[in-house]
């Protein structure tokens, strides 16, 4: 290995002949889940992103099977219930999955195929490593990909209860969590995700976030000049942007495809058993059970008094309830 | 047979020089430790998932995963031993006047002065009240905690739902890990009070002290009773 990998700015470029470094290192990580203190990266990767422009796909599903193949991946052949996905649902061996949605659109009354290919948003303040209890088994690097270290993950699916997506799925086989990664092993190495490089249509692209929100903004221009008024990209600020993002013709309404969130954010509830519960909860058991301990520790006790115990002998051995009672 | 008011079938006196009174059976004191050890044991896995701080409590159930699947399941066989408890107990546990007057007069409990409270039966308020806190906790714990049980229920409820279950068992694993430690102090400070749920007997003395209506029936039961 002579030299380590450049970062990738786009996923066209092909592999090098000679074997190369990884450029993503255990140093590059700037989140760590369940872990407070996160030593700072001495470097600062370019931003990526991944643009889905939903305007360009076709819905032929090259994606999911680059993904599947370069993740060796082994999705369940599932049955044809009459509708495209395939498979039914985002699965612990399916990362991406196009999704179909038929929308008559009220203004012109015409039939849209609104196709959107679903996966991990890779958020900027990912909901998964913040719900996560696991140290270690989410962490997020400076160049913004939010990757499962699964040897670390526990099964527990706190995850999919912080993710605003609805993403992470935990396989029934190992009992640990799975969900697209970015290809985080092919960035490391230059290369970008396997779907950007099979998309035929050049829906799916990748490169610095710079560059794709550019590139995001040339193509919304020429939507619009085509007629939708309202075509916009999808990089929601409520999870602090993400490094997927959408082209959407109808960005006004990201709900019509496949009810991708108007405005996601971290759940109020997860922030809250994630924060003051926290942190208000361990220092009230805290000081209960050392509170407790010092004072039984201390205390004399509530102790039982010779007379006492004489007073019960005369009770039982009394005749009758009545004269026992008096003492 | 009299209507018992104050105590158990089972409850009697057990010698007379000096008195001594069986206030658990065998079965119940299993029980009992049955949910005890439970408890403890699903306090030290589930804190380990509540904060990182305590992650390393997962190592006493040899890591991580194992700790994920164990916790539930000792929930399950929490509940049910519980649930053993609960049909002996409750009877004895539901409210009466004289609690009112207990309570009112906390004061007297805290400073040990007994002889100004009324007479009381087999369970004074504070042992009320973690018997009913314990009840209601449970119950809360074992609903919000199926819906969080990833392995066999992950498809149960809404992700929204998930979020409101996972808080909730928060919440209510922090009230109850607090009356847990209620109900071990105050037998502590109770002297004389672990020995019923260990040998099954207490002192003449210490039922006369804070159960005197419950020795009262106890004692009157064995004279009207068959002879010895």
């Amino acid at each position: 290995m002579s030299e380590t990998a450049p970062q990738p700015v786009t996923a066209a470029s092909n592999p090098p002949v000679q074997p190369i470094g990884s450029n993503l290192l255990p140093s590059d990580v700037v989140r760590i889940s369940a872990t407070k203190d996160v030593p700072q990266p001495d470097r600062q990767l370019t931003k990526v992103a991944k643009l889905i422009d939903v305007s360009k796909c076709i819905g032929c599903k090259a994606c999911q099977s680059a993904c599947i193949e370069w993740n060796d991946t082994r999705p369940e052949v599932e049955t044809n219930v009459g509708v495209y996905e395939n498979p039914h649902d985002l699965t612990p061996n399916m990362f991406t999955l196009m999704r179909f949605a038929e929308w008559v659109n009220p203004e012109t009354d015409n039939l849209e195929w609104l196709i959107r290919k679903d996966g991990c948003m890779h958020c900027e303040d990912p909901g998964c490593l913040k719900a996560c209890p696991a140290p270690g088994a989410i962490v997020q690097y400076s160049n913004g990909i939010v990757d499962f270290v699964k040897e670390n993950c526990i099964g527990c699916g706190y995850c999919v209860t912080g993710c605003p997506f609805d993403i992470p799925r935990i396989s029934k086989v190992d009992h640990k969590s799975y969900k697209c990664t970015l290809c985080s092993d092919r960035v490391a190495v230059g290369q970008g995700p396997a779907c950007a490089k099979a998309c035929p249509t050049q829906a799916i692209v990748f490169g610095t976030k710079d560059d794709m929100i550019a590139h995001a903004n040339e193509r919304i221009e020429d939507l619009k000049s085509r007629g939708y008024d309202n075509a916009g990209i999808y990089d929601p600020a409520g999870v602090g942007g993400t490094h997927v993002i959408y082209v959407l013709h109808h960005a006004d309404k990201p709900s019509i495809y496949n009810d991708l969130p108007d405005d996601p954010r971290i759940s109020p509830v997860v922030e809250g058993w994630k924060g003051v519960t926290k942190t208000a909860g361990l220092a009230v058991m805290g000081v209960a059970a050392v509170g407790a301990a010092l004072h039984g520790i201390f205390s004399r006790g509530n102790r039982v008094d010779e007379q006492e115990e004489e007073a019960a002998e005369r009770l039982v051995k009394a005749d009758s309830r009545d004269q026992g009672g008096t003492v | 047979m009299a209507r018992l008011y104050y105590s158990e079938k089972g409850d009697r006196i057990e010698d007379t020089h000096p008195v001594t009174v069986s206030r658990y059976r065998g079965i119940t004191r299993a029980n009992h430790w049955v949910t005890a050890i439970s408890l403890i044991l699903l306090l030290l896995s589930g804190l380990a998932f509540f904060d990182p701080s305590l992650y390393f409590l997962s190592g006493l159930f040899g890591g991580g995963q194992t700790a994920r699947w164990l916790h539930p399941i000792i929930g399950v066989v929490l509940f049910v031993s519980f649930l053993g408890m609960f049909i002996q107990l409750w009877r004895l546990n539901l409210p009466r006047p004289e609690d009112t007057t207990w309570v009112s007069q906390i004061g007297d409990v805290v400073k040990g002065n007994e002889e100004k409270l009324p007479e009381l039966g087999k369970y004074n308020a504070g042992q009320k009240f973690i018997f009913w806190a314990m009840t209601v906790l449970i119950v809360v714990l074992i609903v919000s905690g199926i819906m969080i049980w990833e392995q066999f229920f992950g498809e149960l409820v809404s992700i929204p739902t998930r979020r409101w279950a996972v808080l909730t068992h928060a919440l209510a694993a922090i009230a109850i890990i607090l009356v847990f430690i209620l109900h071990v102090y105050a037998a502590i400070w109770t002297r004389g009070t672990l020995r019923a749920m260990t040998r099954g007997t207490v002192t003449g003395g210490w039922a006369w002290r804070h159960h005197r209506k419950w020795l009262r029936e106890v004692a009157g039961r064995r004279q009207n009773g068959p002879a010895e």
